[in-house]
């Protein structure tokens, strides 16, 4: 360790002295006991999540799991460059070979949910949306994600498998933006997540179509190579892939697998 | 016995200021580095890290070309619509006194304040298909305003104009106001005192406000994100364009933004050697 | 009341917290009046009420019988010629002419023509397409003579026209606004707290303290009789006030006692007496000889005074004396000093107060 500089090392010997003079008892260090894991998560996982890591706190004691949710391509870019992570799960494959590739994974990326696209519309549905077709027809204002991210380039697959042509009104950079445009009512519908909309319940509607098969979205998850805290890492990675995660990821509109 | 003057003596007035005793200004100069260092080593790590070797071939790329030139219309137009509107506010706020004038002064600065992703939402509000205003008008007329270029437009004069009308504002208030009232002396309406007199002696500070209005027009993203979308060509800008390219290749990205970069400071040296060379 | 051949009759009342102008202000055709006085006196605000960039608390402005009084600035025929110039910056000399009479509706050729032609009387022709940043100070009072006067004013106001020149270009601008005001035949109003400008280029002086009118007359007239301390100061006159009882004027000195100032000429009532400090003389004991008035006075200071020697002098009466540095080498003077002051009954001026 490098010696602190001279300006700090007279209090620091003066504080040393101090306690010992006290003699008081030092209650354990919580500060330096206290483990965190640090889990990178897409987005579309916050609530899932979220009680998940209640869980996981409550089943390990003095360990404190810290979130940082993300876009999955921010987030791959973040743990490329660094980013004191210990866990990564992507909402796309792709996203995670990003990581994989550049060799931040620990190990392989375990598949842990599933997420179809649903047609979201305003609780009203001023267009009459009832399937994909619909959203092609004349003076209907459709909102899609950009295909940079996952929640547009699943719409463009399947889009195009199942033949439907129209111009949306806007690519929109993430599903919450997208949503947004359908809450206040600026477009008829949206191609997001059937999570997406079980989290804006009440405020859009979900409208499942058959040809959303065409594009199942996989959640991979993994630890990361550099994780500080690999041991906690493989213990979340149980957890979400454990029966007991299933049912909070089904609650939230995930399929799993 | 001597004569004396009670005068005093002349004093030295061509006599330079000399700071600090003519020592080097250490105290200045090595924070001004520091903040210039600050400032150009982010686009230093741009230039560092720019794919070179594909640089030409993105470059040609027509996504690029449609969401360049759309940037610079946009922004040129949006700095066009604040100079209009922007021009005559500040001229209010700086020359008269009416009830609420503070309040004004200090509505005029909520676009720097709030998160300009807000300053989006905001204007769905009002504008948007089921705004406040904008309901009347798509009964009306059937047209919407969101998702259309002239969108980004309004998005950029949001966000822009209040830093032309807090540039124009200080200049005019900077003014000797008794070259405007040589001017009434000789005839001149208001009207032709402000176009003849107020404005073109308050120039550097309307130009050097249209400069801050056309960057932060041109860099504009979160309001235009909100307001008028995201669609190649129609409302793709520069800006959205790097925030998605980031999304799928930092390559592209970073050449997107050199482009950026490069174009405004183009536009920027020139304007400003134009504005510094005319008398 | 005024008369009727006036080409400005006006009465000015401003007020203001802490200080009220009022005075009336009446100009012949082709006639000068300066406006004379102290530094916040109210010459400024005469000028701005006249030219119409100050409203008026009461009172009103004829110009050519016309009634300006509710006019603003852009529509009185008057022609102003600031403080400073104040030329647009931004414009050529020709265009800072032209502006005038394009702003009240001449073309833009026939307006660059007038303006022309004005350059060239004031000597600038040369000058048309220069910017006002790179005129010398006399060149840009005659730009911006020309253009107050491009416009046809029937009143031309003139704030201060030499003080922003200096000392060696003044003279020669000075003698060339006199004759270029002569040619002018409205009315000239001119403020101005050199009394030399007042002397050369004016008719009438006009001397104005605190907001009032306290002295009017011609150059010479107020030069010889000043009325206040301060137009004494002024012209260089020493000038006491008291009572006449016959040829003898009993001025109040400093302890309060009643001075006596020999005067010519039999007087009667309160008088000025004023005499000129070259009409003193100094003495170590004092004079013999009766035709003089002699006080005792003590040296206060000394200064320069062109090939002169002035000498403050307090006691009784505070008086000026300028006598030759040979005289103060002869006497040895130095402050402090008691001496005896006289001048001659016939060197002082009297008039009635």
């Amino acid at each position: 360790m490098r010696r602190p500089p001279a300006l700090l090392r007279a209090p620091l010997a003066a504080s040393v002295i101090l306690s010992a003079a006290a003699c008081a008892p030092v209650p354990d260090g919580s500060a330096e006991d206290a483990r965190t894991l640090t889990v990178f998560a897409a987005a579309s996982l916050t609530g899932a999540f979220e009680e998940l890591g209640g869980v996981f706190e409550e089943r390990n004691p003095g360990t404190a799991v810290e979130f940082s949710f993300a876009g999955s391509s921010d987030l791959a870019a973040q743990v490329n460059a660094g980013a004191p992570a210990d866990v990564f799960a992507s909402a796309s494959t792709a996203t995670m070979d990003l990581v994989v590739d550049a060799g931040g994974a620990g190990g392989e990326p375990v598949v842990f949910a599933r997420n179809v696209l649903e047609i979201a519309v305003p609780p009203d549905d001023p267009a009459g949306i009832g399937s994909l077709d619909d959203l092609a027809e004349d003076g209907v204002s459709v909102a899609l994600c950009a295909e940079e991210v996952p929640c547009g380039a699943a719409a463009r697959a399947v889009l195009d498998a199942s033949g439907v042509e129209f111009e949306p009104a806007t690519l929109e950079r993430d599903v919450k933006a997208a949503l947004t445009k359908v809450e206040l009512g600026e477009v008829d519908a949206a191609l997001v997540y059937t999570t997406d909309v079980a989290a804006a319940s009440g405020r859009v509607r979900g409208v499942p179509f058959p040809e959303a098969e065409e594009a199942v979205n996989d959640y991979p998850v993994a630890v990361l190579a550099d994780a500080p805290e690999a041991g906690l890492a493989a213990s979340w990675v149980e957890l979400v892939t454990s029966p007991e995660g299933a049912e909070v990821l089904s609650g939230a509109g995930f399929r799993t697998p | 016995m001597t004569p004396f003057r009670p005068g005093g003596r002349a004093r030295p007035a061509d006599a330079p200021v000399r700071i600090g005793g003519g020592r080097f200004p250490w105290l200045l100069v090595v924070p001004a580095l520091l903040g210039l260092g600050f400032l150009v080593l982010p686009f230093a790590g741009l230039l560092a890290r720019a794919p070179w070797s594909t640089l030409g071939t993105r470059l040609l790329m027509p996504e690029v070309r449609d969401a360049l030139l759309l940037s610079l219309t946009t922004a040129t137009a949006a700095t066009a619509v604040s100079l209009l509107l922007g021009v005559p506010l500040a001229w209010l706020l700086a020359r008269t006194r009416f009830p609420g004038l503070r309040v004004a002064r200090a509505l005029v600065t909520v676009p720097l304040v709030i998160p300009p992703v807000v300053g989006g939402v905001a204007l769905l509000l009002v504008l948007g298909r089921n705004g406040v205003v904008g309901q009347y008008v798509h009964a009306w007329t059937g047209y919407s305003l969101p998702f259309t270029t002239p969108a980004v437009v309004v998005a950029q004069v949001f966000v822009a104009m209040p830093f032309l009308v807090i540039s124009v504002e200080g200049a005019l208030r900077a003014a000797d106001r008794r070259y405007e009232e040589a001017a009434a002396t000789l005839g001149a309406t208001r009207a032709v005192v402000f176009r003849r007199v107020t404005l073109p002696m308050a120039a550097p500070g309307v130009l050097a406000g249209a400069v801050l209005c056309w960057s932060r027009a041109l860099g504009e993203f979160g309001a235009t994100i909100m307001f008028a979308g995201n669609f190649p060509g129609r409302t793709q800008t520069m800006p959205l364009a790097v925030y998605l390219a980031m999304q799928q290749s930092p390559d592209a990205a970073i050449v997107l933004s050199l482009v950026l970069l490069l174009v405004s400071l183009a536009v920027l040296v020139c304007l400003r050697d134009r504005w510094v060379s005319a008398p | 009341m005024s008369p009727p051949d006036a080409a400005l009759s006006a009465r000015l009342v401003v007020r203001r917290p802490a200080f009220t102008l009022d005075v009336r202000v009446e100009v012949a055709p082709g006639e000068v009046l300066a406006l004379l006085g102290p530094n916040g006196a109210g010459k400024s605000t005469v000028l701005r009420a006249l030219a119409g960039l100050l409203p008026l608390s009461g009172g009103r402005v004829l110009v050519d019988g016309r009634d300006l009084t509710g006019e603003p600035a852009e529509r009185r025929p008057v022609g102003v010629v600031f403080q400073d110039y104040l030329l647009f910056p931004h414009m050529s000399a020709l265009e800072n002419v032209a502006f005038g009479p394009r702003c009240r509706g001449v073309r833009k050729a026939e307006a660059r023509r007038i303006a022309a032609g004005l350059l060239e009387g004031m000597g600038l022709a040369g000058y048309a397409a220069a910017r006002p940043r790179s005129l010398s100070g006399g060149q840009a009072q005659r730009v911006a003579l020309a253009r107050a006067l491009a416009v046809e004013p029937r009143l031309l106001l003139l704030d201060e026209p030499l003080a922003a020149l200096d000392a060696h270009t003044r003279a020669s601008v000075r003698s060339g606004l006199r004759r270029r005001l002569a040619a002018f035949d409205g009315a000239t109003v001119l403020v101005t707290h050199d009394p030399l400008d007042a002397m050369v280029l004016a008719d009438r002086v006009l001397v104005v303290e605190d907001g009032a009118a306290v002295q009017e007359g011609a150059p010479a007239d107020v030069a010889r009789r000043p009325r206040t301390e301060y137009v004494a100061r002024l012209v260089g006159l020493n000038l006491y006030r008291g009572r006449a009882e016959g040829t003898r004027v009993l001025a109040a000195g400093a302890s309060g006692a009643a001075v006596p100032i020999t005067v010519p000429g039999v007087h009667s009532g309160e008088v000025f007496a004023a005499f000129p400090p070259r009409a003193v003389a100094l003495y170590r004991e004092r004079p013999a000889g009766t035709p003089r008035n002699t006080w005792p006075a003590a040296i206060d200071g000394v200064e320069r005074f062109g090939d002169q020697v002035r000498v403050h002098l307090t006691g009784e009466l505070a008086l000026s004396a300028d006598i030759t540095p040979a005289g103060l080498a002869d006497l040895a003077l130095s402050p402090g000093d008691e001496v005896w002051a006289s001048v001659k009954a016939t060197e002082v001026e009297c008039y009635p107060a």
